[in-house]
């Protein structure tokens, strides 16, 4: 890369998690971030990581955005459009905050473990106290800054807890090679050895699974 | 308008290679010549060289005032000193395809005689059909000539999108980045019927004379002008046409022939149409409208490899990108989809974006800010993979 290189760096202020999941990628690998938005993660990891990083995108806007700026994105759906990919085509297939809002997270992680030889999976933790208080006191869905739309508009139609995730791993015999919990600032939390503390206090979980 | 205008015109500027060329049908064509125009400088290591692809009635002339219409450049809102094709930074080559007349071998040409010797007369419709991996192959020897072992990108809409997903099939290794555009993988029952209907309507003129119409000193021009107004059409969108011209009537030319003008007037799209046809027939030749479309129904890159399009790009390290629009329905998006989901499957690297518009299909020719700045973007983001040393 030279010092002249016109394509802007869009990583510097990567959302929290999307650090937290590069963290987990190994430099020089294959990578396929599936509702890779602007392509904010695939140009740090190319960057930073010298990694063949590629995007999908269902946003045309968000596509046009990522292309425009150098970065290999396509348009494509996770539910139907992974099942295009061959088997092993990457080291790492990544889905961030987006589990929640695919029609069907189940298949959509298979397709990743068939394409990837490992999956980064990120997803906000509706088992977070919070979201638990707002049930319990109001009897209404909760509303507040991770989970911002009333429950007939929002998008996120399959939210689960970092517990349930582990139960779906388990169901799939997916190996959990790391997991974490942080807060909504992206801090790590203290909880690495304690699921049910982790579970309450963790904003979202990080996750990075590989076949048995 | 009785002469064709142009087109064996010793003026195109363009190389001629003497060693034979064998086509898909099997015929050789002993010489063959290749109109080009080339804009910008070729660097030191010979990195930085673009190839664009025109489509059907397109030409060499992509970044200049035509030399017959005295119009601009066919994309020279695309092509040109800080345009999304920069000619500051990449030597852009733009070939006449091998079926054309604008320079290149096509019907117009002098016939090869079996003693390899020259006739007086030109081919015409005995010209042997060529196929798009036919054009494919001159360009290739163009490339050589010119020294070039791999292009930095290679980039066409229509007919020229399928040049491009020929390059990046036949040559992988020296097609760095390709840019289909508007294209497919292999020409529609649908785009096939409408070419036939216009080649129907140069067989019906009878000034075609089957194809000899030389001998006559006259050109099939209202056949030609017939095929050009119902294959405008497929360039546009209902949307495009009603914005433009509506319903709206204008008075009808006074020497109109035509009994169905009701009150002396027509509608402005008919206007437009018989305006598109009329110009249209001093720049082309109608043999060669045959040969290209004819070279277009045949293509189906697909085919060549069992059917399996993944095959055509198995392994393939090419960097693509395919843009389509979302009003164009002669080269939907779906067919764009299905190439960029070959090449997922062939593990290939591709961008794909849709780009909305009513433009329709000439679209990709027009002013898409949108479009233009992908196209930009796209290649910077190349050149920074390529180590091209041209933003240096």
């Amino acid at each position: 890369m030279s010092a002249l290189d016109p394509v802007r760096f869009l990583a510097k202020n990567m959302r929290v998690d999307l650090a937290l999941i590069a963290g987990m990628i190994a430099p020089g690998t294959r990578v396929l971030d599936i509702g890779c938005g602007d392509g904010t993660l695939i140009d740090h990891l190319f960057k930073t990581k010298n990694c063949d990083a590629r995007g999908i995108e269902i946003d045309m806007g968000e596509v046009t955005h990522a292309v425009a700026y150098g970065l290999p994105v396509m348009h494509g759906d996770a539910d139907t459009d992974l099942a295009y990919y061959p088997d092993n085509a990457f080291d790492y297939v990544v889905l961030s905050r987006a589990l929640q809002a695919v029609e069907r997270p189940r298949e959509v992680l298979q397709q990743m473990l068939r394409i990837g030889t490992r999956a980064v999976v990120s997803f906000p933790n509706f088992g977070h106290w919070l979201v638990r208080w707002q049930l319990l006191s109001t009897g209404r869905m909760p509303v507040n800054a991770t989970w911002d739309r009333p429950w007939h508009e929002t998008p996120n139609i399959h939210p689960c807890t970092i517990r349930d995730f582990f139960v779906l791993c388990e169901e799939e015999g997916y190996v959990v090679e790391r997991w974490l919990a942080a807060d909504d600032a992206g801090r790590r939390g203290p909880w690495r050895r304690f699921l049910r503390l982790a579970n309450l206090f963790g904003e979202q979980g990080v996750f990075l699974l590989r076949r048995r | 308008m009785d002469q064709p205008a142009t087109c064996a015109d010793p003026a195109h500027s363009h190389v001629t290679f003497d060693d034979g060329i064998v086509l898909e049908c099997g015929t050789t064509l002993r010489r063959h010549t290749v109109a080009f125009r080339t804009y910008g400088t070729l660097n030191a290591d010979r990195s930085n060289a673009v190839l664009v692809c025109h489509a059907l009635t397109g030409d060499q002339y992509v970044a200049e005032e035509h030399p017959i219409t005295g119009k601009p450049g066919w994309w020279d809102n695309v092509v040109g000193p800080g345009c999304p094709v920069d000619t500051e930074r990449f030597f852009v080559i733009c070939p006449n395809v091998l079926g054309g007349c604008m320079g290149s071998t096509g019907p117009l040409s002098n016939r090869e005689l079996p003693d390899g010797t020259e006739s007086d007369e030109p081919w015409g419709t005995e010209f042997p059909p060529v196929t798009i991996r036919d054009m494919v192959r001159a360009q290739k020897r163009l490339i050589e000539h010119l020294g070039i072992e791999r292009l930095f990108a290679v980039l066409g809409g229509s007919m020229g999108g399928m040049q491009v997903l020929q390059w990046a099939a036949s040559y992988p290794d020296a097609v760095f980045a390709a840019l289909p555009i508007a294209t497919a993988a292999y020409h529609t029952a649908q785009n096939i019927a409408f070419h036939e209907v216009g080649r129907q309507a140069i067989f019906a003129d009878p000034d075609w004379l089957n194809g000899q119409y030389w001998r006559s000193g006259r050109i099939p021009a209202r056949g030609l002008a017939v095929a050009r107004m119902c294959a405008h059409i497929t360039y546009l969108s209902e949307e495009a046409l009603t914005r433009k011209f509506g319903r709206r009537l204008q008075n009808a030319p006074k020497d109109s022939t035509e009994a169905i003008n009701l009150f002396g007037e027509m509608f402005e799209v008919e206007s437009y149409l018989r305006h598109q046809g009329s110009t249209f027939v001093q720049r082309f030749d109608a043999n060669s409208y045959l040969t290209i479309t004819r070279a277009m129904d045949y293509f189906d890159l697909a085919a060549d490899c069992g059917g399996d399009l993944t095959a055509a790009f198995k392994g393939t390290q090419t960097r693509f990108l395919l843009a389509s629009f979302t009003s164009d329905w002669l080269f939907p998006t779906t067919q764009s989809r299905s190439v960029a989901r070959a090449l997922n499957r062939a593990g290939a690297n591709v961008s794909f974006v849709e780009f909305p518009t009513d433009k329709g299909h000439d679209a990709f020719l027009l002013e898409e800010p949108d479009f233009h700045r992908t196209l930009a973007g796209f290649l910077r983001g190349c050149a920074a993979h390529a180590g091209l040393g041209v933003f240096a």
